[in-house]
C-alpha cells in the first residue's frame, strides 16, 4: 500500500472538521426537541400562522421575482451593452448588503416623509407592519439568487437556435415562449427555489420592517428570547425541516440538469 | 434572387466591407474563405440577425434591408444542426408551418416528400438528441424546406460530419437542391463540394468579396494573389513580362499571349507541371532542368521541390512515379508545363 503524506491527512483531518462543524449543531437541535412536544408545537396556533406566513410571502417574493426578474434575465444573457457590469453589480447588491440595513433602507423610501411612502399611504397600502412589507423585504432579499440562476439558464441555450426559430418565420415572443422558456424552465426552476430558500431563512431585515405579522424565523428569535432554548428549538425543527425539503429539490433539480449539459 | 449592394457592417473589430453579391433563382452559389473571413457574419446579415450599416439587401427582388428576420424568407442552416432539443424530429420539421400560410394538404404533401428523400421515416417520434450526426443534418435540412424558403444559407452543412456521412449528404443537397425552386448560399471550406455543389464560387477574405465566378474560372484564372495561394496555386511568383514571355531570376517562362499592362504575377498549379529524368520531347513550351531540393509526402501523393535559378517550384506526383522515377533529394529532373498552364495577375 501507498504511504500517503502528511498534507493528505491534513486535507482529510480539515474536511472532516468541517463536516462535523456543520452538521453537529443542526443534528443536535433536530433531535433536542422530543417527537412528542415537536407534534405538540405543530398545534401551537401562532407557530402554524407564522410557518404558513413564512411560506407564502416567501412564494410571493419569487412570484414576483419570476414575473419582473425573467426579462431582465434574458436580457442580460442575450445583449452586450454599455453599462451591463454596473446592472449586474446593482442586481447582485442585496447580497452583500447587511440585512438589518435592507430593512433601514427600505423603511426610508417607505416611512411618510418619502414621496413614494406617502404615495403608498395615499392608496391604503401599509409597509411597515405589515405581510405587504414582508413580501416587499423578501422579494428584495431574494431577486438576486433568482435573476442570476436564470441569466445563466438563458446564457447555456444556444442563440443559435433562436436565429433559426426566427428564420422559420416566427417572432421575437413566439421565439421566446416556443423555444428559450421550454428550454430554460429547468434554471427558472432552479432560480425560483433558490429565490424562496433565500427569503424563508431571512430574519434581520424583516424584523426590522415587520415584527408583527409573526414569520417563523421572528418566532424562533422571540420564543427564545422570552423562554429560552427549550422553547424555540420545536419551532426550529419545523422550518428546518421546511428548507430541508427545498434543499434536497434543489439538489435533485440541479443534479440533473448537470448531467444532461 | 439575392442582390447583395454596397453592404458594409462593423462588428466589434471586425468589418464587412463594400459587399456586392448577386445570386440568381435556384442557383447553388458558394461561398469560400479562410477562418475568420466574414462569412457566418454575412450569413447572418442576409437573414437579418446582425445589423447593417450601410447598403441594401434584396431578396427576391424585394428591398429586406430593414425587415425583421422573420419575414424575409431566408432560411439558415448551420453546422451544428441546431434542432430543438425538447421537440420530436417531425415538430422540429414542422415548427414553421404555422407562420406560413401553407395549406394543410401541401404541406402534409411536402412533409412526406422531404421525409421520403431524407429517408427520416424511422426517426419521426425521436428526439433529437440521440441520432447521429448525419440524421441530424438531414432533419434541419427538412426543417429548413418544409417552408420553402426563397434562400436557404447553409453554414458549412457538412463540415462537422464524418467523411461517410459527408459524400451521402451532399447528394442529398443536390436533389433537394434539384427538387426546389429555392436559392442555395452555401458556405464550405471544402473544395471537393465546391466543385461538385456549386453553379457559382465567391471568395471572401477580411470582410471583402475578392472574387466571384463559376467554380472553373476561379480554380483556373484566380484573379488576386489571395485567390491564387487560396485555391492551391502553389508556384506563385512575381515576374517581369517582355513580350509574350515572364521573367523570373532569367528563366524564361512562355505565357503565349502579351499580358495586361498591371499584371505582375504568375501561378502555376502544381499538378500542370509534369516531372521527367530526361528532357522531354513534347509540346509543352516550358521545360526546365532544376535540382530536387526536397520530397514532402503529402498522403496520397508526394509534393517535389525543386529549385531551378533560385527559384522553388512545387508539383505533385503519386507515390507511385515517385517510385518509378526513383526520385531523390538533390538530383537533377526536367519539369514542364504548358503555357496555358501559366495564370497572370
Ligand atoms: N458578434 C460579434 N461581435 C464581434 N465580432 C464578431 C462577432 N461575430 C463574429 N465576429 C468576428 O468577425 C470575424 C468573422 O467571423 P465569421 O464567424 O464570419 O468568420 P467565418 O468566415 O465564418 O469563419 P469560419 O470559417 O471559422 O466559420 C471574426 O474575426 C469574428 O471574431
Ligand atoms: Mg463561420
Amino acid at each position: 500500500m501507498k504511504v500517503k503524506e502528511p498534507f493528505f491527512w491534513v486535507n482529510i483531518s480539515c474536511g472532516i472538521i468541517i463536516m462535523v462543524f456543520i452538521v453537529l449543531p443542526l443534528v443536535e437541535m433536530l433531535t433536542a426537541p422530543s417527537l412528542s412536544m415537536v407534534k405538540e408545537t405543530i398545534k401551537d396556533k401562532d407557530v402554524l400562522r407564522s410557518i404558513w406566513l413564512s411560506i407564502y410571502t416567501a412564494g410571493l417574493a419569487a412570484l414576483f421575482s419570476f414575473v419582473f426578474g425573467t426579462p431582465l434575465a434574458y436580457i442580460l444573457a442575450r445583449t452586450d451593452f454599455v453599462g451591463k457590469r454596473l446592472v449586474e453589480s446593482i442586481v447582485d447588491l442585496p447580497i452583500v448588503i447587511p440585512h438589518p440595513v435592507v430593512g433601514i433602507a427600505i423603511l426610508s423610501v417607505a416611512g411618510k416623509n418619502h414621496w413614494l411612502g406617502q404615495l403608498f399611504s395615499d392608496l391604503g397600502i401599509r409597509i411597515m407592519g405589515s405581510v405587504t412589507g414582508i413580501v416587499i423585504v423578501l422579494t428584495f432579499v431574494g431577486l438576486p439568487f433568482y435573476v442570476n440562476a436564470v441569466k445563466n439558464g438563458f446564457e447555456s441555450i444556444s442563440p443559435r437556435l433562436e436565429n433559426v426559430s426566427r428564420s422559420l418565420g416566427a417572432s421575437m415572443t413566439s421565439t421566446f415562449f416556443r423555444i428559450t422558456f421550454p428550454l430554460a424552465w429547468r434554471s427558472i426552476l432552479i432560480g425560483l427555489i433558490m429565490c424562496s430558500a433565500r427569503a424563508i431563512s431571512e430574519f434581520g431585515a424583516v424584523v426590522v420592517v415587520a415584527y408583527h405579522p409573526m414569520i417563523a424565523p421572528v418566532l424562533i428569535y422571540e420564543r427564545f428570547e422570552a423562554y429560552g432554548l427549550a422553547y424555540s428549538q420545536p419551532v426550529a425543527v419545523w422550518l428546518v425541516s421546511l428548507c430541508l425539503v427545498l434543499f434536497f429539490v434543489l439538489r435533485i433539480l440541479t443534479l440533473r440538469t448537470g448531467k444532461s449539459s | 434572387m439575392i442582390e447583395i449592394k454596397e453592404l458594409c457592417t462593423k462588428l466589434g473589430e471586425f468589418r464587412l466591407d463594400d459587399i456586392n453579391v448577386a445570386i440568381d433563382k435556384n442557383e447553388f452559389f458558394v461561398l469560400m474563405g479562410p477562418t475568420g473571413a466574414g462569412k457566418t457574419v454575412l450569413l447572418e446579415a442576409i437573414t437579418g440577425l446582425i445589423p447593417v450599416q450601410k447598403g441594401c439587401i434584396y431578396v427576391g427582388g424585394k428591398n429586406v434591408t430593414t425587415l425583421s428576420p422573420e419575414k424575409r424568407g431566408v432560411g439558415i442552416v448551420y453546422q451544428d444542426y441546431s434542432l430543438f432539443p425538447h421537440m420530436t424530429v417531425r415538430e422540429n420539421i414542422t415548427f414553421g408551418l404555422r407562420y406560413n400560410k401553407i395549406k394543410k394538404e401541401t404541406a402534409k404533401e411536402r412533409l412526406n416528400r422531404l421525409v421520403k428523400n431524407l429517408s427520416l421515416e424511422n426517426l419521426l417520434n425521436r428526439l433529437p438528441t440521440n441520432l447521429s450526426g448525419g440524421e441530424n443534418q438531414r432533419v434541419s435540412l427538412a426543417r429548413a424546406l418544409m417552408i420553402e424558403p426563397l434562400v436557404l444559407l447553409l453554414d458549412e452543412p457538412l463540415s462537422a460530419l464524418d467523411p461517410r456521412f459527408r459524400e451521402e449528404i451532399r447528394e442529398d443537397l443536390k436533389k433537394l437542391h434539384k427538387d426546389s425552386d429555392t436559392t442555395f448560399l452555401m458556405v464550405t471550406h471544402d473544395f471537393a463540394e465546391a466543385i461538385s455543389l456549386a453553379d457559382r464560387v465567391a471568395v471572401m477574405n477580411e470582410g471583402r468579396i475578392e472574387q466571384t465566378g463559376t467554380t472553373e474560372e476561379i480554380f483556373r484564372k484566380p484573379c488576386s494573389t489571395f485567390v491564387a495561394d487560396f485555391v492551391g496555386m502553389k508556384n506563385l511568383f512575381a515576374v517581369h513580362f517582355s513580350g509574350t514571355e515572364a521573367r523570373i531570376n532569367g528563366l524564361e517562362i512562355d505565357i503565349g499571349y502579351t499580358p495586361p499592362q498591371r499584371c505582375s504575377y504568375i501561378a502555376i498549379r502544381p499538378e500542370d507541371i509534369v516531372l521527367s529524368v530526361k528532357k522531354l520531347d513534347s509540346s509543352m513550351r516550358n521545360s526546365f532542368c532544376g535540382v530536387i531540393k526536397a520530397l514532402i509526402d503529402r498522403g496520397l501523393y508526394y509534393e517535389v521541390w525543386m529549385e531551378a535559378a533560385n527559384t522553388v517550384f512545387k508539383a505533385t506526383i503519386t507515390k507511385r512515379s515517385l517510385f518509378e522515377l526513383s526520385l531523390r533529394e538533390g538530383m537533377n529532373i526536367f519539369f514542364s508545363f504548358k503555357a496555358t498552364a501559366v495564370h497572370i495577375f
